[in-house]
């Protein structure tokens, strides 16, 4: 009897994460800030920015499982080292997270043995000027935003800020996020102690 | 001939007379909170350890064309480290001879020459200056080397590691390196062609002293509680195959791993021994990266008995080898601590990637990078930046003025536990402080000595 080929759980081992999906992140995040395939009908666009607003909000409020939620099951959460983000088969991210590895992420900082999150930060985002685009496929946009992190830890509030790009599908009536990119304006200086979920 | 001029009186003695009793500062077991943050210290420690010592600066892959720049840091001294047209490295003091003005503002580039965007001075990349805008306006000739840009007078490199320092006495790098040059090859030689070559890096600050990193970087006692949500982590699902340094946890002292301290302020911590030695051995450790099971598998089909040697490039080598006061290789990373001021350091995490040397299969090449810089994400993501934490707090701690003492005497005083060779190479359980008290017996010397400095121009 043939048993149907169980796709393995990606939140256990990583296949997905291979050539083919490396060359199509570098495709897909190169050259799609394109005047010519804006969306411009504000509604659409409403509908991002409540997506991303979401997002933001989730993370505030530490609310992981969901935030997660809001993610394909093989997702990439991708924080360059680069202004131009290069290659990330021959260039160190800050962060190149699978599905496995944000799942330990949320994990090491619920051991209560993190210290760098002991106690967890405060923070508080605000996404503004989003925009979005179309891609070759119907399914899919990509979605440009700007954020700024206050990020409260110790005695001291800290800054992060950059711009988002995110890789977004259709999922039944909405979106889920494929894609992160996420842009420190400073990626390739020392950054103080990143340990938060950007 | 090249001009040198020597540089007078360290600040480590003032009217000639000491500005510390150091003896007292550092004792045999313990040390006094000032040397953490005391800025008179600091000050002298930037003449005496980040000038008086060689002290890591760059990778030769960082420059590798002629003409190829990079912009670093000697102590706080903002230099270019550049590749002249005649392949000659020199570390160049980013700085006008004018009016002191930063030279060259980019981080990395190639340029033949660097002009001030002040007056508009411009210096070849070997130092010289190679004009002045309307030079009838001087007296003097504009030829004097005076008018050169500064540099340090010695950088050598080891296998592609640059090295500098100013003191005119230092031994030849080789030399300096010692014992744990040997090491240092077993390192490179890990990979094909002896070679690595940098790729980017993750990229911290913390708050906190310099030497508070480099007295972390053969630690092995600080892993198992420092590291713990790491250790968790990466074995949540390992169940009986424990992943990472998940062989820390139970009595580290009784494994098969130690430290050893090798001279100079050297030493590394050698956690090879706790391994299976078979190819696979170290690709068996690793903990759960992205894309593993995927590469695994496309690699025992590709290679059949090979696979697992090649996996094993993608592995963390499980050494820690430091090189007093600045420079660490661990795992597959180049560490280097860089001084910002008393209480502020940046950590910088290199990765480094494998070279293909013709003998490993051409397509294994991309595909082992793209799992090596996997693999190295993984310790500072969820490693490093509880480390960084926790050296905040300790110069938190030092605050508390009365409490003066820092403790190192973890395995002092117990007998046959630290073990003397004839080399004069010191032994230790992984978990003993030994490597500290040694390496603080160094920067006392450094900090005693009065280093014949110099800086030079071209003539």
């Amino acid at each position: 009897m043939n048993a149907p080929a169980q796709k393995p759980d990606p939140s256990r081992t990583s296949h997905y994460v291979n050539d083919a999906l490396y060359r199509a992140l570098i495709e897909n995040f190169s050259d799609w800030q394109d005047d010519a395939r804006a969306v411009t009908d504000l509604a659409v666009r409403d509908e991002f920015r409540r997506l991303l607003e979401r997002e933001a909000r989730l993370l505030d409020q530490l609310r992981y499982d969901d935030w997660l939620a809001m993610y394909t099951p093989e997702c990439v959460y991708w924080v360059p080292s680069t202004p131009q983000a290069g290659d990330p088969r021959r260039e160190i991210s800050v962060m190149f997270d699978d599905r496995r590895r944000l799942e330990d992420r949320i994990y090491r900082m619920r051991t209560g043995f993190a210290w760098s999150q002991a106690p967890a930060s405060r923070t508080v985002r605000l996404i503004t000027n989003v925009e979005a685009f179309a891609t070759a496929r119907d399914d899919t946009r990509m979605l440009r935003s700007n954020f700024l992190v206050s990020e409260f830890w110790g005695d001291e509030t800290r800054v992060l800020t950059g711009w988002a790009g995110h890789r977004v599908t259709r999922d039944g009536a909405g979106w889920k996020i494929e894609a992160k990119q996420v842009n420190l304006i400073d990626c390739d200086q020392s950054i103080r102690n990143p340990s938060i979920i950007l | 001939m090249t001009a040198l001029e020597k540089i007078n009186a360290p600040p480590t003695r003032l009217g000639g007379t000491a500005l510390y009793d150091w003896d007292r500062l550092v004792q045999e077991d313990r040390a006094h909170r000032l040397i953490y943050t005391d800025p008179a210290i600091f000050e002298a420690e930037m003449t005496n350890i980040f000038g008086g010592t060689w002290t890591y600066l760059a990778h030769e892959s960082e420059i590798p064309n002629d003409n190829d720049f990079i912009t670093r840091r000697l102590g706080l001294r903002p230099l270019i480290v550049v590749r002249d047209g005649n392949g000659k490295i020199r570390a160049l003091y980013n700085r006008c001879t004018h009016r002191g003005t930063t030279l060259c503002r980019w981080d990395k580039g190639n340029s033949k020459s660097f002009q001030c965007p002040y007056h508009g001075w411009n210096f070849l990349n070997t130092g010289k200056l190679r004009g002045v805008p309307w030079p009838d306006g001087y007296a003097e000739d504009m030829r004097d080397p005076k008018y050169n840009i500064a540099q340090v007078p010695r950088v050598e490199s080891y296998r592609g590691f640059i090295f500098a320092t100013l003191n005119m006495d230092a031994l030849p790098l080789v030399e300096h390196l010692g014992p744990i040059a040997k090491v240092i090859d077993e390192w490179l030689d890990r990979n094909p062609g002896g070679k690595v070559v940098v790729c980017e890096a993750n990229r911290f600050r913390y708050k906190g002293n310099w030497k508070l990193a480099y007295d972390n970087s053969c630690d092995g006692y600080h892993v198992a509680y420092s590291h713990r949500s790491l250790l968790e982590t990466e074995n949540r699902f390992a169940g009986e195959n424990a992943k990472g340094m998940a062989y820390y946890r139970n009595s580290p002292d009784t494994q098969p791993m130690y430290m050893r301290y090798t001279g100079r302020g050297n030493h590394f911590k050698d956690k090879r021994p706790n391994l299976e030695q078979r190819p696979g051995g170290l690709w068996a450790l690793e903990s759960a990266h992205p894309g593993m099971e995927h590469y695994e598998a496309e690699f025992i089909r590709r290679y059949g008995d090979r696979a697992f040697a090649l996996l094993d490039l993608a592995g963390s080598e499980p050494v820690n080898i430091n090189v007093f006061p600045n420079f660490s290789l661990l795992g597959n990373h180049i560490q280097v601590f860089e001084p910002v001021g008393v209480e502020e350091t940046n950590a910088i995490w290199y990765g480094t990637m494998i070279v293909d040397d013709g003998k490993v299969p051409k397509d294994a090449v991309t595909d082992i990078n793209a799992l090596r810089m996997r693999t190295q994400e993984g310790f500072p993501n969820f490693g490093e930046v509880d480390d960084i934490a926790n050296f905040e707090q300790i110069q938190r701690g030092l605050m508390a003025l009365e409490d003066e003492w820092v403790y190192m005497n973890r395995g002092f005083g117990i007998p046959d536990r630290v073990k003397t060779d004839a080399d004069g190479t010191i032994t230790a359980p992984a978990t003993d402080e030994a490597f500290m008290r040694e390496h603080f017996k160094e920067w006392k010397r450094l900090m005693k000595a009065r280093p014949n400095l110099a800086i030079q121009r071209e003539p």
